[in-house]
């Protein structure tokens, strides 16, 4: 599960960043086509920041949705998954969004 | 499981040699930020019977000191109230004190970090990739679920590759997340290997790959063929400096793993449809397979071989030497 591996970056980012402070909340951006479930990301981040100055932090998530440019028509196409086609019948698609994985922002006293 | 304190974590991450039986053990994976630095790990005892102990860094036992700290230091200087008790507003009576704290405790100043949380992972992987290229390296990440056969196609390639008198040499780092049996058999080829294991990991990453390069030590104008941990979930996410992915999927399979596993077949350059000597026993169709996985990539090479009895070998020979004068390509380019 590499939501676990994930969520621990995340971690450490916010306490290499917040330098000493105690972190409230920190909000993340998930694309949906990244392959990464926010579920299991929201499970293993309380576990990954206990013991730190992340502990007890709220987790907030934003999911963005897929979008891609089809490579033959041009056509925009809203992926839900990587499957999509696009109207005109082609899978020959050029993702433009929704394989994100960031951290937007974070709060802390 | 640490064996310092007893605390399970998680296994560290531990990189063999098996031939000098040299190995070199690192924290949990994201235990703390220090693990991913040069000089945190520490080479422990050499030698083929070299069982030995990594001991943890704490470090989270001083953040926690540190929490602490900053914590009183914040509600002493918040409240501007508290400057002066003497003032006769009923706003700055003991209980709107305590207000006021609670307040300055859970709302806090907002930082913007517009992060991406790979950002560390990527940039190993561009050391990597930089480090190869300067050798002449053609390094490929091999990806597939386990049992579809990497270890057995890799020993014939090492094998026949040796026989066909090629000019360039392979060198392996093989990714498991428990034992040396992989590395023993790349071994008994003649080939120089070092086994990863990722302990309670599921894939490999490019600090893992970095610190397992500085062991193996490849020569110039070879290949590098990384055998990543048998998943074709988690490795798609993480880049390890390859020059390409290369996905073996086998004929026992369902012809359908391309679209249930999207991700990593997107990700890699060709797809290796693998046993096919197994056909004639199976329901599966090579056809369908390989339009799913065009579905998903449209780019994708796919080549049909049995490690088993070398069928379809010799296109992947081919393939090997094109990817390699590519690497030598864009080099000069």
């Amino acid at each position: 599960m590499h939501e676990l591996s994930i969520a621990n970056s995340v971690v450490e980012l916010c306490a290499e960043r917040a330098m000493g402070a105690r972190v409230l909340r920190v909000t993340l951006e998930i694309g949906r086509l990244s392959a990464v479930m926010p579920d299991a990301i929201r499970f293993c981040f309380d576990v990954c920041a206990k013991d730190t100055v992340v502990e007890g932090a709220a987790l907030e998530i934003v999911e963005t949705p897929g979008l891609a440019r089809c490579l033959d028509c041009g056509g925009s196409v809203d992926m839900t998954d990587l499957l999509e086609q696009c109207a005109c019948g082609s899978v020959n698609l050029e993702l433009l969004a929704g394989s994100e994985l960031k951290i937007k922002q974070m709060e802390v006293v | 499981m640490c064996t310092t304190c007893g605390c399970s974590k998680g296994a560290g991450t531990v990189i063999t040699d098996p031939v000098t039986g040299e190995r070199i053990e690192t924290q949990a994976e994201g235990e703390s930020s220090a693990a991913r630095e040069p000089g945190s790990w520490r080479q422990l005892a050499t030698g083929p019977a070299g069982a030995s102990v990594a001991a943890h860094l704490h470090a989270r036992a001083h953040r926690h000191a540190h929490e602490a700290h900053v914590h009183e230091h914040h509600n002493a200087q918040t409240p501007a109230a508290l400057n002066h008790p003497k003032h006769p507003g009923a706003e700055h009576s003991p209980a709107s004190l305590s207000e006021v704290a609670i307040a300055a405790a859970t709302h806090g100043t907002t930082i913007a970090l517009e992060q991406d949380v790979l950002a560390k992972n990527q940039l190993l992987a561009e050391h990597n990739r930089g480090w190869l290229a300067s050798r002449h390296i053609t390094a490929l990440n091999l990806v597939s679920s386990p049992g579809a056969g990497k270890t057995t196609l890799l020993e014939r390639t090492i094998r026949d590759l040796r026989d066909l008198h090629s000019a360039r040499t392979i060198q392996v780092i093989e990714g498991d997340q428990a034992t040396l049996n992989d590395a023993e058999r790349i071994r008994a080829t003649g080939c120089r290997v070092v086994q990863i294991n990722t302990g309670t990991g599921c894939h490999l990453d490019a600090g893992m790959v970095s610190r397992a390069l500085a062991q193996l030590d490849p020569p110039p104008q070879s290949w590098l063929m990384i055998e990543n941990v048998g998943n074709l979930v988690c490795p798609a996410l993480f880049d390890l400096g390859e020059q390409a992915k290369v996905v073996i999927l086998s004929v026992t399979e369902g012809e359908d793993k391309p679209l249930k596993y999207p991700h990593m077949f997107r990700a890699s350059r060709l797809m290796l449809l693998n046993k096919i000597d197994l056909l004639p026993h199976l329901r599966f169709d090579v056809e369908r397979c390989i339009a799913y996985a065009r579905q998903v990539n449209p780019s994708m090479e796919v080549l049909q071989v049995s490690a088993e009895t070398g069928a379809g070998m010799t296109a992947w020979y081919a393939w090997l030497e094109a990817a390699a004068l590519l690497e030598v390509a864009e080099t000069v380019r």
